[in-house]
């Protein structure tokens, strides 16, 4: 579980879920999008307890499935268009439990992580704001 | 002495991003003490005075507004989180 100012390296994270003894491997990667014109997003967070909240979330994903290995990454600082904000990664026996594991820490990680997104377009800066779209995918992970 | 986290908006518009304050015995949980420092004016009457839109954490744990403060050494305020 990483929070990191710098490039995430796909290949080498790959490599190393890869590596992990499974026979699959699933993972998602978030970007940032230009939405209408988009120059910059500024990726916010409270340290100590972002990083409690994302080894929560894989202290759960190991327990709800059996897994070889799982990688949680977030950017944070300023980024432009088209870079990789956030890296996910679950390795497993089965495509199955990479695939659910995978969808599960992507989707708890945008409602269960302290991490805020502030758009500049031009001069005008705006803080995101809350998606219910993004509650209820999260959600679902609550009743299975 | 408690120490105070802002994020995001709150934070900007408070204009700091951490304090120290010691509120007074009759503020019992989360949202008396966004009441409290709402009554400075300023910034923080403007970030802290829709209680709808805020989030809270004590102690690095995400609670309910109407949670109990006592014996918290850090509480965090904040908009509803959009990372990912």
């Amino acid at each position: 579980m990483i929070v990191t100012e710098t490039a995430i390296d796909i290949a080498a994270e790959l490599d190393a879920l890869e590596r992990a003894g499974g026979g699959a491997v699933a993972t998602f990667t978030g970007l940032v999008r230009d939405d209408g014109g988009v120059e910059e997003l500024f990726l916010e967070h409270y340290p100590v307890a972002t990083e409690k909240a994302l080894s929560d979330l894989a202290a759960e994903a190991a327990r709800r499935w059996s897994l070889a290995a799982a990688t949680v990454i977030h950017r944070v600082g300023a980024m432009a268009p088209g870079e990789r904000i956030v890296f996910v990664g679950a390795a497993a026996a089965h495509r199955a439990e990479a695939l659910e594991a995978c969808a599960f820490l992507i989707d708890r990680l945008k409602t269960d992580a302290p991490f805020w997104k502030r758009e500049t377009r031009g001069q005008d800066a705006r803080w995101v704001g809350e998606r219910d779209s993004d509650r209820d995918a999260a959600d679902r992970w609550k009743r299975s | 002495m408690i120490d105070l986290l802002y994020f995001a908006w709150v934070r900007e518009s408070i204009g700091i991003g951490h304090e120290r304050a010691t509120p007074p015995a009759e503020v019992a949980d989360v949202a008396g003490l966004i009441d409290w420092l709402a009554m400075r004016g300023g910034g923080y009457a403007e970030a802290l005075g829709d209680k709808t839109r805020l989030r809270a954490a004590v102690d690095q744990l995400f609670v309910p507004l109407d949670a109990s403060i006592a014996g918290a050494r850090e509480i965090a305020l904040f908009p509803p989180v959009t990372g990912g």
